[in-house]
């Protein structure tokens, strides 16, 4: 029992040692991610650099607290309490279950997630446009609507998007269904292909010509993986191809737009920065990331029949063969 | 520490003291080191989360969550009496099997459950704060447990489980069947670490695929602090220190993470847990032979 008494004694201690709450213009920022990883932490770097240019700076009006679960789930509950009980400003959780722990923790402490790929599948706010309660946050999702943008500016004719898809992959179904809604929002209409494996995948590809004026590639493994076969079918047959993610532009596709890890935290410092500016975690829409590196590839255009306007081409990020 | 996060650790550390009851039954009363307990934690806590997202009561889905989890029991059990598979060996199996097995229950990795009514929902309107009110919670199922426990492992069915455990060959020789309390036992021990799961679930709000990563580690030390700090023979007492000890690991573990304040960083936090832990099981050592050095001075 004596050992029980001096650890609960070096508890008690620990409560004393915290710090007492700051000053009111000292601001709290209490980050938490699930693991050590390349993309969380560089998603928690952009977040205390929006910060840093909003004007909080960490050590004069900023203090932040992060702490990783290390992979483990009951960590994450319990960094989720520690964090609830300290009362920071922001709690900003990265990764789905890290925000799960600490929306489950809290219902007062203001919380801005990120890093959540579908956080109304994981029940973290009710709907993407009015999250209610105490919790706003980013999606990582990839930037679907901007694709669809980026398509109907480089082709201002095309009226029918293709997809090709595979129905088994739950990403992908997700996607159709994102895309279905932007495009329709933009009086498109989407012609759906799928392909069940790699071997299908030129197949759905030749069905889609003539019946679609662009084909879109959204985050399928089965589709990416055997992406050659599609482009190839895009440069016989002058069918303009797009992918959702940009490193499918150098195989062959005609442009992409996406975003970094450290660009989505920098999205989420600024949403962070609003709330430690007063505005209420509910009033802020839960949005999807928005894509800032816009990547194209003129040569595979060429190819595909078309060419990319110098209004895109100027802005691009990065030019591949260039 | 502030008192949200004590009463997080204290909440957390009654969850895994089910676990630690688990691993108590299998390591210590049967001595079956057993690692299906890193499956069979996800598995109650997957079972418990898709049956209540389905629309099934919580009382029924934690009670499903256990039958899946002494399920995955009884597999092990069964690789090692029937097929003569190493225990060790034929643990690994179930508990890597489960991983796919999880995915499959849940479809996908990770089932949320915050906004769902769970077996706490009813006492959330009683006006005691969330953070009290959990604990306070799994503290009686936990009470429970060890009270069934302590009365099922002095029955005449559990004296028996613990000589099958303590000599195999003396239990048979007394006409105890000693593969009929493999199977019961480790039912019964993946069956409480389910239920753990299942209660995981439901007071943080998801199953994860990825929760059961390290249970056995969690519930070991739990079992080993606890035996050092309270190293009575009487088998409450045993019991009640497997849930002693998995609170002071808890707890050990929420000190490591205010441990920033002496200039570590988080990613130090595993090292520093480990480091307490190692102290509560070295400390006791210490008074022992600081006790026998004084005997000696007296003399």
């Amino acid at each position: 029992m004596r050992i029980s008494r001096i650890v609960l004694a070096a508890a008690l201690g620990g409560a004393l040692a915290t710090p007492a709450l700051a000053d009111d213009r000292m601001k709290t920022v209490a980050i938490t991610a699930i693991v050590e990883h390349p993309a969380l932490d560089a998603t928690r770097d952009g977040v205390i650099a929006a910060l840093k240019e909003a004007g909080f700076t960490p050590g004069e009006t900023l203090t932040v607290n992060y702490q990783s679960a290390q992979g483990n789930p009951a960590t994450a509950a319990q960094i989720a309490r520690k964090f609830v009980g300290e009362r920071p400003n922001v709690i900003v959780p990265i990764s789905t279950p890290s925000a799960q722990a600490v929306v489950a923790a809290t219902r007062d402490v203001p919380v801005v997630f990120t890093a959540v790929t579908d956080p109304v599948g994981a029940q973290l706010v009710r709907s993407m446009e009015q999250p209610g309660g105490n919790v706003t946050g980013l999606s990582d999702m990839a930037p679907v609507g901007d694709h669809v943008a980026l398509i109907t500016e480089i082709l201002p004719n095309a009226r029918r998007i293709g997809v090709v898809y595979n129905p088994g992959e739950p990403n992908s179904v997700t996607m159709v269904k994102v895309l279905k809604d932007e495009a329709t929002a933009r009086g498109l209409t989407v012609v759906e292909a799928t392909a069940t494996k790699s071997a299908d995948v030129q197949a759905a590809g030749r069905s889609l010509v003539g019946k679609a004026d662009a084909v879109y590639v959204p985050l399928d493994n089965t589709v990416v993986s055997a992406l050659e076969a599609l482009i190839q079918v895009g440069a016989q047959a002058d069918l303009p191809i797009f992918s959702a993610d940009t490193d499918s532009v150098e195989r062959g596709t005609a442009a992409s737009m996406g975003f970094d890890y450290f660009e989505l935290g920098k999205q989420t410092g600024a949403v962070v920065a609003r709330v430690l500016k007063g505005e209420k975690p509910a009033d802020i829409p839960v949005r999807v990331a928005s894509g800032t590196n816009l990547v194209v590839n003129p040569a595979a255009a060429e190819s595909m029949g078309f060419a990319i306007p110098d209004s895109v081409l100027g802005r691009a990020t990065k030019v591949v063969g260039k | 520490m502030s008192e949200i996060a004590f009463f997080g650790a204290v909440e957390i550390g009654l969850v895994y003291a089910l676990v630690a009851l688990g691993v108590f039954l299998s390591f210590r009363v049967l001595d079956f080191p057993d690692l299906t307990v890193d499956g069979s934690f996800p598995l109650g806590a997957a079972v418990a989360a898709t049956l209540i997202v389905a629309g099934s009561d919580p009382w029924l889905a934690s009670a499903l969550a256990i039958v899946a989890g002494a399920c995955a029991g009884l597999v092990t059990a069964t690789l090692n009496v029937r097929f003569r598979i190493l225990h060790l060996l034929a643990s690994i199996l179930t508990m890597i099997a489960l991983f796919s097995i999880n995915l499959r229950v849940m479809g996908r990795p990770n089932v949320a459950i915050i906004m769902q009514d769970t077996m706490l929902t009813p006492f959330y309107g009683l006006g005691l704060p969330d953070h009290l009110l959990r604990p306070l919670f799994v503290l009686v199922v936990v009470a429970v447990v060890v009270a069934l426990l302590a009365w099922f492992l002095t029955s005449e069915f559990g004296l028996a489980m613990r000589a099958t455990g303590v000599n195999a060959r003396m239990a048979r020789a007394q006409g105890i069947n000693t593969n009929l309390h493999i199977y019961v036992g480790m039912a019964l021990s993946n069956g409480l670490v389910a239920l753990a799961g299942a209660l995981f679930a439901q007071t943080n709000g998801f199953a994860d695929v990825t929760s059961g990563i390290g249970t056995i580690v969690v519930g070991l030390a739990a079992v080993i602090v606890g035996e050092t700090v309270l190293p009575l023979r009487a088998l409450a007492w045993a019991l009640i220190a497997c849930v002693i000890g998995s609170i002071l690991y808890r707890l050990a573990v929420q000190l490591a993470l205010t441990a920033d304040v002496i200039g570590l960083q988080a990613s130090d936090l595993n090292l520093v847990t480990a480091a307490l832990v190692a102290v509560a099981l070295i400390l006791p050592q210490l008074r022992l032979r600081a006790g026998k050095a004084a005997a000696r001075g007296g003399k």
